[in-house]
């Protein structure tokens, strides 16, 4: 079963996302900002993370760069959530390691449907 | 598939909420080169306008947008941090705020304020000409029209480390291939020979052959998060048409798939559907708040543990009741202790979940004296001690507007301007203090300045012209400073439009009056005056003193109660008609026999041998005659409106121990009987006499 690690710091488009995904079938696990996502992702493999970007404790780039490191993330999709969709911001993603970006607002069936193009 | 979310929505609300209130704290203590809390103000912003944007709050999402991208300018150091822009926050938030109850209630926001602050905000993010983001939708697919089938040819060339980003080329193609059919050509060309293969890097690159319906941006979409990590060339292959029917069987099956995707692809650019569901509902059941509270863990395994208690003393009690003996009773006693005891703890605990620290009614106040000082141009500082001392979640809630009136009261008339303060020898700077704390049953709340305090000699005099007292009329200064109570009274030489209207404060009394509170006012001259809230804890339970008239118990509420005493014979006035005085130190304190007043057979109708238990409400005092005082005992209010009806003098009712009814007195209803009473033997008297 594909397992997915939501970290976002705002409670309610956690709980949308998670919802999202588990109406949709997947499995997910989340955290409320990098740090506890950083430390839940070396607890345990997952098959996508899906990331927002501003958080307090660790940023979204920050983690993403640090899951790089991890041997077991090395090819593990990244997807940044963020409204910041400025083409900066996704090259600072992308130079971090990220896979892909998830543009705000969050829209449960797009979702789904770019998630595709990253895990099975 | 589409997934509701509109579940979501009162979460989203209560963090947005919490949301403004950080920035709104934040901003006002942001100094330049704080980053941190820009980062957080800004990470708040951030969030409102993303949960905004997914339920459909578009004016919301826009709106915050404009304020998003200041502090984004702010957090880059591009823009300095000035009041000017703190100021403009400020009431950005306030409109924020105003957008998203009006989206939550269903209804189209029309204060001027939002497209002022807004028409502010653009204007000071151009004065810097900074280019603004504004690829805001990068997926939107104008074009996507197409009905006909188009032949695309699309060469893929990934670089070498593309996987190690974690994107996989086979997953891209499965996205292609929902929009359409799709014919795969790898090319394997780049090769290298094994020798000099490393494991992690791809080296195969594709010929893509897609006939779709789709348009170059749908496609270019799926490649989206690689393009800048491989060569891309999309192009129209030459229109065939003729192949195109032949191929048109062919594709037939695939083009439901297609349909459907594309039925999606333009709800996108609308709100999605799970926020017009939402905005349907809303409408339907406008301004329902179902209130929530947060409520602490440590709270709710200390009720956990009291019911697991009481579980265990019930069991106990069934098993001794099962075969009961009198060699039992010592038993049966410390059981129903043990339960008395499980009983009360348990209570206090479920009391305690409606308990907030006052400290979110105190929140606001930093905000309102900001914006006081800048309107009275007095510099005036907030100082709040025991924000964390605990108050009903009702009371909390509707002392706020009381509280707000007050500190206002104590900005616009109590802190003096500088001038005035400078040369009374004080600091330029005046203080208001906030304070909380317990006190008995209640909750004290303490709003003083150190301004000039109320001059009595004004007071006096205002009240007199306004014919609240009479011209000659001596009145102890606790006296005086009521009458600022009086309904219209008002010693502002001006009115202001931060307060002074002369409407105010008598709804301030009379607001914490329906709590069952009190409010007294201590003043000096010069030094400032201090305003005192007495409020009970909670609404639902009272302290009560039971007393007994002829077969009936009443209840008087503890608060109320001055004092309790024998009858003095040679103490009681018979002033004229059926009126009773009694002396009291220096107070005359009419007497109201509760059995007169409820038509009851008392054991004693003898004033000079009966119980008066002295009550106080509103600074009148009045003395009930009573047969006997019973215990003293917390009881839970019934309201009597709700069962029954309203009655006279009876604030409510409560089910005693024994399983009997008894009413709570209303004292200010008592009272208000007693001294209609005293005017009509007035009036009596008077007619005799004429």
């Amino acid at each position: 079963m594909t397992k997915i690690l939501v970290v976002d710091d705002s409670n309610s488009i956690r709980d949308m996302v998670n919802f999202t995904l588990k109406s949709a079938g997947y499995q997910t696990d989340d955290a409320k900002d990098g740090l506890e996502g950083l430390n839940k992702a070396k607890a345990s493999a997952f098959d996508l993370v899906i990331t927002d970007v501003n958080m307090p404790n660790m940023d979204g780039i920050t983690l993403c760069q640090e899951l790089r490191k991890l041997p077991n993330f090395r090819f593990t999709p990244i997807l940044m959530l963020t409204t910041e969709s400025s083409g900066d911001m996704k090259m600072r993603g992308k130079a971090a390691g990220a896979t892909g970006w998830l543009v705000k607002p969050f829209n449960p069936d797009k979702l789904l449907a770019t998630i595709k193009r990253v895990v099975r | 598939m589409s997934v509701d979310l509109s579940q979501f929505i009162p979460s989203f609300l209560e963090e947005s909420f919490e949301g403004l209130e950080l920035m709104e704290s934040s901003l006002l203590t942001l100094e330049a080169g704080d980053n941190e809390t820009i980062h957080s103000i800004f990470r708040a912003a951030h969030s409102i306008k993303g949960g905004a944007g997914t339920f459909g709050f578009n004016e919301v999402t826009e709106f915050t947008h404009l304020v998003e991208t200041l502090l984004d300018e702010m957090r880059d150091g591009r823009r300095e941090i000035n009041q000017q822009d703190i100021e403009i926050l400020l009431e950005s938030v306030d409109c924020i705020r105003l957008l998203i109850e009006s989206a939550r209630d269903g209804e189209p926001c029309e204060d001027e304020k939002i497209a002022k602050t807004s028409a502010l905000l653009t204007e000071t993010l151009n004065a810097t000409k900074t280019e603004s983001p504004s690829d805001e939708s990068p997926v939107s697919t104008e074009d996507n029209g197409a009905e006909n089938l188009t032949y695309w040819k699309i060469q893929f060339l990934p670089e070498h480390q593309l996987v190690q980003t974690g994107n996989d080329p086979l997953l891209l193609f499965n996205a292609l291939a929902d929009l359409g059919e799709v014919t795969l050509h790898a090319n394997a060309d780049e090769l290298p020979p094994l020798t000099e293969m490393h494991a992690e890097e791809l080296y195969l690159n594709w010929h893509i052959d897609l006939v779709s319906t789709c348009s170059e941006d749908d496609i270019k979409e799926i490649f989206e998060w690689v393009e800048d990590e491989c060569e891309l060339i999309i192009h129209k292959a030459s229109p065939q048409k003729q192949e195109a029917t032949e191929h048109t069987a062919s594709v037939a099956s695939k083009l439901t798939s297609t349909d459907t995707l594309q039925s999606k692809t333009p709800s996108q650019a609308q709100p999605a559907p799970a926020s017009r569901s939402n905005d349907k509902k809303s409408t339907a059941k406008p301004k329902t708040e179902v209130g929530s509270i947060r409520v602490g863990v440590d709270k709710v395994d200390s009720l956990i543990n009291l019911v697991g208690e009481l579980v265990i003393t019930q069991s106990m009690l069934s098993e001794l009741g099962s075969d009961f003996d009198m060699t039992k009773l010592d038993k049966l006693t410390s059981g129903l202790e043990q339960l008395l005891q499980n009983t009360k703890e348990l209570q206090e605990s479920v009391m305690r979940i409606r308990m907030l620290p006052i400290s979110f009614a105190f929140n606001r106040f930093p905000r309102l004296i900001h914006d006081l000082s800048k309107k009275t141009g007095k510099s005036i500082e907030l100082v709040i001690k025991g924000e964390q001392t605990e108050l009903d979640k009702t009371v909390m809630e509707q002392i706020g507007d009381p509280l707000v009136h007050l500190v206002r009261n104590a900005a616009d008339h109590g802190i003096e301007p500088a001038e005035t303060r400078l040369a009374a020898g004080k600091p330029e700077q005046g203080t208001i203090t906030l304070d909380a704390y317990h006190q008995g049953g209640n909750i004290v709340i303490e709003i003083s300045d150190d301004g000039g305090g109320i001059n009595r000699q004004a007071v006096l005099t205002k009240a007199i012209e306004k014919g609240i007292v009479e011209p000659n009329a001596s009145l102890s200064d606790a006296q005086v400073f009521d009458l600022l109570f009086e309904p219209g009274f008002s010693t502002a030489k001006e009115v202001s439009d931060i307060s002074g209207r002369g409407v105010g404060m008598d709804v301030v009394k009379r607001n914490i009056q329906a709590l069952g509170g009190r409010i007294q006012v201590e003043s000096e001259q010069g030094k400032g005056s201090t305003f005192k809230v007495n409020l009970p804890l909670t609404l639902a339970i009272l302290d009560g003193q039971l007393v007994r008239v002829g077969e009936e118990v009443y209840i008087i509420p503890l608060i109320a109660i001055v004092e309790s005493l024998q009858v003095e014979p040679k103490l009681v006035n018979r002033a004229s008609g059926d009126m009773v005085l009694y002396r009291l130190r220096e107070d005359n304190v009419p007497v109201l026999p509760v059995y007169q007043l409820f038509n009851l057979p008392a054991d004693n109708t003898n004033i000079n041998e009966s119980l008066l238990v002295v009550v106080e409400a509103d600074g009148q005092k009045v003395g009930l005659m009573v047969d006997d005082l019973l215990a003293q005992q917390q009881v839970v209010i019934k309201s009597l409106k709700d069962n029954y009806q309203q009655v006279e003098g009876v604030s409510g009712a409560t089910i005693l121990g024994d399983g009997s009814v008894a009413m709570i007195l209303d004292i200010q209803g008592m009272i208000n009987i007693a001294l209609q009473r005293a005017q009509r033997e007035q009036r009596n008297i008077e007619k005799v006499a004429s």
